[in-house]
């Protein structure tokens, strides 16, 4: 062993509000290019360690720093993003730059079209500074699935910092980045913001556009931001949501001042606490964390009350047959023809197909490809995708029961903190279990933020699930905020 | 009690993979054997489970009371330009894809 290498140092460092970038610029104190200047040198230096950041969209971003500061020049109003540095998930393509999806399939791919989330921080001001880190297609719990390497956790760089927006997180976490944008299919924002002491917000379905989003499950996946703060968050949201007539499930539903919301003070609402979600397997420490937020919420003036989610056991089953069968039609396109890989080896078209495919997807993808496939093939049909389906609509309605009766519900995000790079890499099954208090509110379709609630002894970030009904993300800022101020 | 499952063979894996035109390395079949079979066992819990009556849900719009909106109606609109696509085409002729032959002589 060598010694004298330091192997876990932090990385942890928080970037500013948005509140205090707006005033540096608006004043004159600071230029939105030396803001973004500043943060490629902090990425040169931090970036080869955490493994962040796949691309730099430098000139775009220089481009866009320069008209913030025309507008600063000339007076002119300025716009709620205002040279605000930010990173994008490489699911989420940007015109012309590289789109990888941590997949090897999509090396050197330049999209022809801007994602609407992604064209919407562009006209709030915002400045984007490259495209970060995920498990291949988003597919894993860890980060460790990218063809491109795994994301370090800033916490302690020996960890994983979740997945699969790994680095959406771990950017926020490290100030190589003031927010960032990711995905979540089954936790994809909320586990890995939780694992690296972060806020973390999954929109309802239909809350913002998936319009260039690298499809995964398409009636699971969502777009959402990540921040430091839960006001930033909420701000963030209010800029990306909203209708989109190129997302055919895109809501008409006006979007809230969420920032303001989460301004509201939580006293009054009613929160409720299901067992089902302090049951086995939930870590003493991670109990211990959450068991805290929940008395502060109580201190808050908030009406704590059980409730009973008595299915949740069977959703995590359910999450992976929905969302494997859903990956395997929509991974389907990856074949070789129009974008992305061709094999070199490919006499025949059928020889061209499975060639691409086979030397452009990593293992995970695979497996994913093959448990979808069987679920959705003849004869299996009805006993896996559709039970599936029927415990899918029992598992949202228990949901829109227990919403009845209470304004959020708040569980932990996950049932242990950040683990070990390789730890759990030999068996899928375990991974998949890491998304245990996660996937139901993916297939309910109802809303959530993830906000830091106290560490470990050893320091690690824990994180609180607050899930509130369809379209109650207004709900959800206001009680994360209460957790937020307690400074657990 | 868990319901008991189909056991996936090679067979099935090698049948599945060609549906999903994957290629799996000889080396590759065994470990995904045996992790298709872990999964498949897991998800056997749902068995415990009676759905008899329960209309399946495949999309969360179709809920009541989820102020999702239904699918919006599907209408040609402008798309993106040929010359935009092509471009990141692996081989074209600018019109058209191309590909290698399809029918053996």
């Amino acid at each position: 062993m060598p010694t004298g290498t330091n192997t876990s140092e932090s990385y942890v460092e928080k970037p500013k509000t948005l509140a205090a970038f707006r005033d540096e610029i608006s004043a004159g104190r600071s230029k939105a290019a030396d803001l973004a200047n500043g943060y490629y040198e902090r990425i040169a230096k931090k970036n080869s360690r955490l493994n962040v950041y796949l691309s730099l969209t430098k000139e775009r971003a220089l481009a866009q720093a320069a008209r913030v500061d025309d507008l600063v020049k000339k007076g002119d109003p300025l716009p709620a993003l205002a040279g605000i540095p930010m990173g994008i998930k490489d699911v989420l393509v940007m015109q012309g730059a590289p789109s990888t999806a941590g997949s090897k399939i999509l090396e050197g791919y330049r999209p022809p079209y801007d994602c609407t989330a992604v064209a919407r921080l562009e006209a709030a001001g915002a400045v984007l500074l490259g495209k970060l880190n995920c498990d291949e297609f988003a597919m894993g719990s860890s980060n460790e699935n990218s063809a491109y390497g795994p994301v370090r956790n800033p916490v302690d760089t020996e960890r994983v910092p979740g997945g699969s927006s790994g680095g959406s997180a771990a950017a926020v976490a490290s100030n190589l980045a003031v927010a960032t944008l990711g995905s979540d299919t089954g936790g994809s924002i909320r586990q890995p913001a939780s694992f690296c002491g972060v806020v973390g917000v999954l929109p309802t379905y239909g809350r913002v556009s998936r319009y260039g989003l690298i499809a995964f499950a398409s009636s699971l996946d969502r777009i959402g931001p990540f921040a430091a703060n839960v006001r930033d968050a909420a701000t963030l949201l209010g800029v990306i949501a909203g209708h989109d007539p190129k997302d055919a499930t895109s809501s008409p539903a006006p979007v809230e001042d969420y920032a303001a919301a989460s301004d509201q003070p939580a006293a009054g609402l009613r929160i409720g606490v299901p067992a089902e979600y302090f049951a086995e397997g939930l870590d003493a420490e991670v109990r211990a964390a959450i068991e805290k937020g929940i008395a502060a919420l109580e201190a808050a003036g908030c009406a704590i009350k059980p409730v009973s989610l008595p299915h949740t056991k069977y959703a995590v089953p359910t999450y992976y047959l929905v969302a494997t069968a859903e990956a395997s039609a929509n991974l389907a396109r990856f074949d070789g023809v129009r974008y992305g890989y061709r094999s070199p080896r490919s006499a025949t078209l059928s020889d061209m197909y499975s060639h691409s495919r086979d030397e452009g997807f990593g293992a995970e993808v695979k497996r994913r490809i093959l448990l979808g496939t069987y679920a959705l093939s003849t004869g299996y049909y009805d006993a896996y995708y559709l039970k599936a389906q029927q415990v899918r609509r029992i598992l949202a309605e228990e949901f829109l029961r227990a919403f009845a009766e209470v304004d959020a519900i708040v569980t932990p995000t996950s049932p242990f903190p950040a683990f070990k790079i390789g730890e759990k890499t030999g068996d899928p099954l375990a991974m998949y279990l890491a998304d245990i208090y996660t996937v139901t509110a993916s297939l309910a379709g109802i809303c959530g933020v993830t906000v830091p609630c106290g560490t470990t002894k050893a320091g690690l970030p824990v994180g609180m699930q607050i899930l509130a009904r369809h379209l109650g993300e207004s709900t959800a800022f206001r009680v994360a905020r209460a957790v937020e101020a307690a400074g657990i | 009690m868990k319901e008991k499952c189909s056991k996936v063979t090679v067979a099935d894996v090698e049948r599945v993979a060609e549906l999903a035109h994957l290629e799996l390395a000889p080396e590759e079949i065994e470990p995904m054997l045996r992790d298709l079979n872990a999964i498949l066992d897991y998800v056997a819990e749902l068995n415990q489970l009676d759905t008899s009556g329960i209309e399946p849900l495949a999309q969360v719009g179709e809920l009541e009371n989820a102020a999702i909106p239904q699918p919006r109606a599907d209408v040609v609109a402008p798309s993106l330009q040929r010359a935009a696509v092509m471009a990141q085409a692996p081989e074209t002729d600018n019109a058209f894809f191309k590909v290698p032959k399809v029918i053996e002589r």
